[in-house]
């Protein structure tokens, strides 16, 4: 699975035309003919696909992931010493806790949040509430995130000082006490998390909603309430629990999507995370950093699939004991 | 189901209530005043040593070393490290750097820099011919994954007969020589000996010469220099200067808005719209503007039919109104030109003039050249086929929009011309490599040396070479060939007028504009030539300095 993956990614992306000399060089008349075959040559782009591929297998195979093609030369996923003992850190150790950081907390906020208003709008279906909480996700998942960012880094930033506009740390950071520190990152990821959080509410909002409405229109869930049950009893203790269960399938969809990042995000709050990596890595043709982070994104939506199937069948016995 | 609970609902729509008048407050993005202090910068008080200076950077360099990186991010921040044979000065002549004077062999043939004495790098190791020896062999190396080697090959013998004299021969004179000892870091032989300069962790480590040394990289957030005790050419000013890295334009200018850096490249329209409409804020920065020496073109494959016809290339060339591009897409920061120099230097011929916009006489030239409109749908014909070329460019948006104004003037003549914006390397890889079009809209960044043969002579035209329009002009052929000979300023000046001369009444490409480089800093910063001379602002920032009563205060920093 994981090689047709890389097999396919692979081929794709050779055949774009260009390759880290056209991009690098960059049209610079400077650039004579000669060095730019050299350069070719030292990263093996003078050789057939099939033999890069090879090349790039045998590597991958012994967890080498290799090292950017860029003039940068950094290790495309774990730090490297070299023979002086000084640490370059890897593309992608750098980039992905930052960008789980962020996807995880905004993962956490949207839960946090779109679950009791899915609820709520189950409950007053085609009431007023409902509609109001429709409207206001939808109005979130369609304002511009860009635009919606700069506004709140004008707002917050520059006209009331009260979060910082762009970056991770700030300047002083490494001389800041740990409980600072921790404050400081917080004060920088509140917008990013936020921004994302709105955009995201509506899809988890609208799908525990239109579960519960499911639920709700069920037998069962008449037979409680003919019991006598509270409503809040019927609603939390009956429906929600069962409603919940095709947002696990979600959420282990979800996990590759957690390492992805967002370019437009991390390029306008300055954020050094996963999208911006591999954005650049696509317009430079840097083959070793595309294939990695592929590579490692194919692998976790596998995991993440399997995670979900396993948390189904613990979740639901219907599943389980293969009960239709 | 009969019985809902009232308390709850309340609370739910108290809490819907608060959210919509959330999103109601950043619809309205409030106007209140800014919460900046408000202090008088524009007195310019005695020159203080100290202060930061933080500038920002679309890009992070991926090294320090320039000639293994290459890009503008790079050699921006290493130029503050290291130091060149020769530099230019404010007026852009050739000027020493490192080397106090150089002498010029009588054929030609030979130059001789004499290097000041008691050079240091930063690391009180001294500074010898034999780093500079180092550095040209490393240049010249084939297995230094280097761009710009093809200059510095041409030396046929390069020596160090002691430690304050360095001798390059050439196998024929070469007039740019001198200007690429200007463009040539000199590395640190002692550190680079034993390292692979394409790996080296130099790269992120350097040790220099200059003004400044590196401090501390924070990877893909800011990177602190702060000067160098030994600098070779004195000391700078300012104490500290920090780049944030920070892609976007827009982010960069709030953060300029809210006094966190100092120094950006603003676009157009922040410069012409957004800041002369913000008062307060207008207060505290300073704008500076500055002919970039490159220029936009619209060029032609003159290989391809109908553009191996000069009367048609004209024709276009007089429909097209430069300046409507130069008001409406750069609002009004730019110049047009007539030379492939930039204005107002010496190669630049000031008695070229730039074609003025005139649809008859294009239309004039399109009927000579036997294109008429047969069928009265008010495209021209000729043989049957009507004219209709398309237009490639990259993902510029100033580009794209200057493509449109051109698609409606030469509309207004007959000729139907479509766009096509495309991703940079397809752009080069499936249609100018292989001629696969009919016209092209990009630009030429250019050096400091008038030598352009890489572009127009005809010998340039293989696959990956930069003649790629197809340019062949026998005349413009043999002055480039005697410009790159000329060493003598006053000839070589008229050779490259000539050059100009005949390029223009050929029109192979369309000169549009040469854009303002547009910059802001803020006013605490003193001591920057205004107007900027032919140099740029940037020529003297190791004078510029920062007035300790103007300091920013440092912890409020983000």
């Amino acid at each position: 699975m994981l090689i047709g993956i890389s097999l396919i990614s692979f081929f794709i992306m050779h055949l774009a035309p260009g390759d880290i000399t056209t991009t690098e060089a960059n049209f610079n008349p400077k650039v004579s003919q000669e060095s730019r075959q050299q350069l070719r040559a030292l990263y093996h782009l003078d050789q057939p696909v099939y033999i890069q591929y090879g090349l790039w297998l045998k590597r991958i195979s012994t967890l080498d992931f290799g090292q950017s093609f860029a003039s940068h030369g950094r290790p495309v996923f774990w730090q490297l010493k070299n023979k002086q003992g000084e640490v370059s850190l890897g593309m992608i150790q750098e980039a992905l806790p930052i960008t789980l950081l962020i996807n995880v907390l905004s993962l956490f906020i949207i839960i946090l949040i779109a679950l009791p208003l899915g609820v709520i709008s189950a409950i007053k279906q085609n009431q007023w509430t409902d509609r109001s909480i429709t409207l206001m996700v939808f109005v979130g998942f369609a304002i511009p995130s860009f635009w919606l960012a700069l506004m709140l880094m004008y707002w917050t930033g520059v006209q009331h000082n009260w979060l910082p506009i762009s970056g991770l740390q700030s300047m002083g950071y490494e001389q800041l006490s740990w409980l600072s520190q921790v404050a400081d990152i917080i004060k920088h990821l509140a917008l990013p998390v936020f921004i994302s959080a709105v955009s995201g509410l509506a899809s988890i909002s609208l799908f525990v909603r239109n579960g519960m409405l499911d639920v709700l229109g069920q037998d069962y869930i008449t037979t409680a309430r003919s019991k006598g049950l509270s409503e809040n009893r019927v609603v939390y203790g009956h429906a929600l629990r069962n409603a919940l269960l095709p947002l696990v399938t979600i959420l282990g969809l979800s996990i590759p999507g957690l390492i992805g990042g967002s370019v437009i995000a991390e390029s306008i709050f300055a954020i050094p995370g996963m999208g911006k990596v591999f954005f650049d890595a696509v317009n430079m043709r840097d083959f070793p950093v595309i294939m990695g982070i592929l590579t490692i994104g194919a692998f976790l939506t596998l995991i993440g699939n399997l995670f979900s199937d396993i948390l189904y069948a613990w979740a639901d016995p219907r599943v389980r004991r293969g009960i239709n | 189901m009969t019985h809902p609970n009232k308390f709850k609902s309340q609370r739910f729509n108290y809490a819907i209530v608060v959210l919509m008048s959330f999103y109601g407050l950043i619809l309205t993005a409030c106007s209140k005043p800014s919460n900046q202090q408000s202090i008088d910068y524009n007195p310019t008080p005695p020159i203080t040593q100290g202060g930061t200076l933080i500038d920002a950077s679309t890009a992070e360099p991926t090294g320090l070393i320039a000639m293994t990186a290459g890009e503008a991010a790079a050699s921006a921040i290493a130029g503050n490290i290291f130091n060149s044979l020769l530099k230019y000065d404010k007026n852009l002549d050739l000027a020493g750097e490192l080397a106090e004077s150089w002498d010029i062999s009588t054929d030609n043939k030979t130059i001789t820099f004499h290097l000041k004495h008691n050079l240091k790098w930063a690391d009180s190791q001294p500074l010898t011919s034999d780093d500079v020896l180092f550095t040209w062999q490393k240049v010249t190396d084939p297995n230094t994954r280097t761009p710009y080697g093809s200059d510095y090959t041409l030396v046929t013998k390069a020596e160090a007969p002691d430690p304050n004299t360095f001798k390059v021969t050439y196998s024929a004179p070469y007039a740019p020589a001198l200007s690429t000892w200007a463009s040539l870091h000199i590395l640190p032989k002692h550190l680079l000996k034993n390292e692979d300069i394409n790996t080296t962790a130099f790269k992120r480590n350097p040790i220099g010469s200059h003004y400044y040394q590196l401090n501390h990289w924070k990877n893909n957030q800011y990177l602190t220099l702060t000067r160098n005790p030994l600098a070779t050419q004195g000391q700078a000013n300012i104490n500290t200067l920090i780049t944030r890295i920070i892609p976007d334009k827009a982010t960069q200018f709030l953060e300029l808005s809210a006094d966190n850096i100092d120094m950006m490249g603003l676009n157009p329209s922040q410069f012409a719209r957004v800041l002369p409409s913000r008062p307060e804020l207008n207060k505290n920065i300073g704008l500076y503007k500055e002919l970039g020496n490159s220029y936009t073109y619209l060029g032609f494959n003159l290989k391809r039919k109908p553009f191996d016809d000069v009367r048609v290339r004209q024709a276009i060339n007089y429909a097209i109104d430069k300046q409507e591009i130069i008001d409406g897409v750069l609002l009004g920061l730019g110049e047009p030109v007539a030379s492939p120099y930039k204005p107002g230097t010496r190669w630049s011929n000031p008695t070229l003039k730039p074609y003025v916009y005139n649809p008859e006489k294009a239309k004039t030239l399109l009927k000579t050249a036997g294109f008429t409109d047969t069928d009265g749908d008010g495209i021209l014909e000729k043989d049957g086929k009507p004219f209709s070329f398309e237009i490639l460019t990259n993902q510029n948006k100033e580009r794209e929009m200057s493509a449109v104004l051109i698609q409606r003037r030469l509309k207004e003549v007959g000729i139907q011309v479509s766009i096509r914006p495309l991703e940079w390397a397809s752009f080069l890889g499936r249609f100018v490599e292989p001629r696969e079009y009919d016209a092209v809209m990009l630009g030429w960044s250019l050096g400091l040396d008038p030598d352009q043969y890489n572009i127009w002579h005809s010998s340039q035209q293989g696959p990956k070479q930069f003649n790629f329009i197809g340019y062949n002009n026998p005349k413009v052929d043999k002055l480039l060939e005697e410009g790159r000979l000329e060493l003598d300023l006053d000839k070589r000046q008229k050779i490259y007028h000539e050059f100009a001369k005949i390029l223009l009444e050929d029109s192979p490409i369309v000169y549009l504009s040469a854009g303002y480089g547009l910059t802001a800093v803020h006013k605490r910063v003193k001591g920057i030539a205004n107007p900027a001379p032919p140099a740029g602002i940037g020529y003297n920032t190791y004078d510029w300095y920062i007035p300790s009563k103007y300091a920013r205060n440092e912890m409020s920093d983000h």
